[in-house]
């Protein structure tokens, strides 16, 4: 649980300085090239960490049941 | 804990799945587009439901050789997991359908619905509905011993039918649905070098998440199996 709250802190760190920095310079940084495809990409690996996040724990949760 | 080391390469694959998928090249189509990269994903559920279906079979046959209650969980789960992936093959092909065949200029093919007659659509179809046979009849029998022998014969039965059903017929019709000659995605004349570097990993990425999911929920069953012996 500790690593888990470690990890979404790092996140909100991450997510809120790249909007700050969205806002001073609004122009020509990765996420803004390409057609913004790097979004696209930065989305789906979100929810790919998400994903991944839910079915560890539930391996975890189910070798918890099976050591009982 | 400590993952396995298949779990590990699972999440590695996926990701280049995810990332590579949109960041790599691919070649310039003009009917596909962008969206001929639908194949790491849309092409890579059904590629996955095959594998997880034949393990099914395989744990359908060993549980008819020797009666253990685990074989028929497995072959159970797995094949609840292909199933699920052959409905997510299925939707995400209609979305691809709906903007790359569907042409409103030629009347034949001008509405979803006139698209999705074609065979192989219902081909799939048929296949996942003889699949959900599969679970309804399981469903339908009480006694445990009966439902595991009488479902093993039927799985048996479930992968002969994805064999006229998905990979013979649709081929002997004319359709909209690439991979008319030969063996669609494997063939390594019909398939681009570049995209075929992401294409196998995607599909084994894939495959292996089904898998491990189909794990989880045999060892959950396994531990239910217990506590109902134990009180």
């Amino acid at each position: 649980m500790y690593k888990l709250n470690k990890f979404l802190l790092l996140l909100f760190v991450l997510t809120t300085s790249s909007y700050t920095q969205a806002q001073e310079e609004t122009m020509a940084n990765t996420m803004r090239s390409n057609g913004k495809i790097y979004v696209v990409v930065a989305v789906l690996t979100t929810i790919l960490i998400g994903l991944i996040a839910y079915l560890v724990r539930l391996d975890k949760k189910i070798s918890k049941l099976e050591k009982e | 804990m400590r993952l396995n080391w298949w779990k590990l390469l699972t999440i590695a694959l996926l990701f280049y799945a995810v990332i590579g998928g949109f960041l790599l090249p691919v070649p310039e189509l003009s009917q596909l587009g962008e969206t001929i990269r639908n194949l790491y994903f849309h092409v890579c559920m059904w590629f996955a439901m095959m594998i997880l279906f034949t393990i099914s079979i395989i744990h359908s046959i060993k549980y008819l050789n020797n009666k253990s209650a685990v074989h028929d969980i497995k072959a159970k789960e797995y094949a609840a997991v292909g199933s699920y992936l052959g409905i997510l093959g299925y939707l995400t092909g209609a979305i691809w359908a709906s903007y790359t065949w569907a042409d409103p200029n030629n009347p034949a093919y001008a509405s979803l619905g006139s698209i999705m007659r074609e065979p192989k659509l219902i081909g799939a179809a048929l296949a996942l509905l003889v699949y959900g046979a599969y679970f309804i009849l399981r469903s339908s029998i009480t006694d445990m011993d009966q439902r595991a022998r009488v479902s093993a014969v039927y799985n048996v039965f479930a992968y002969a039918m994805l064999f006229p059903t998905i990979w013979i017929i649709p081929r002997l019709l004319p359709s909209l649905h690439p991979g008319q000659e030969g063996n669609p995605a494997l063939n390594f004349n019909d398939i681009d070098a570049r995209m075929r570097m992401v294409f196998y990993p995607a599909v084994i990425g894939w495959t292996l998440l089904g898998a491990w999911i189909a794990g989880l929920n045999v060892r959950l069953e396994i531990i239910k199996e217990k506590k109902i012996s134990n009180v």
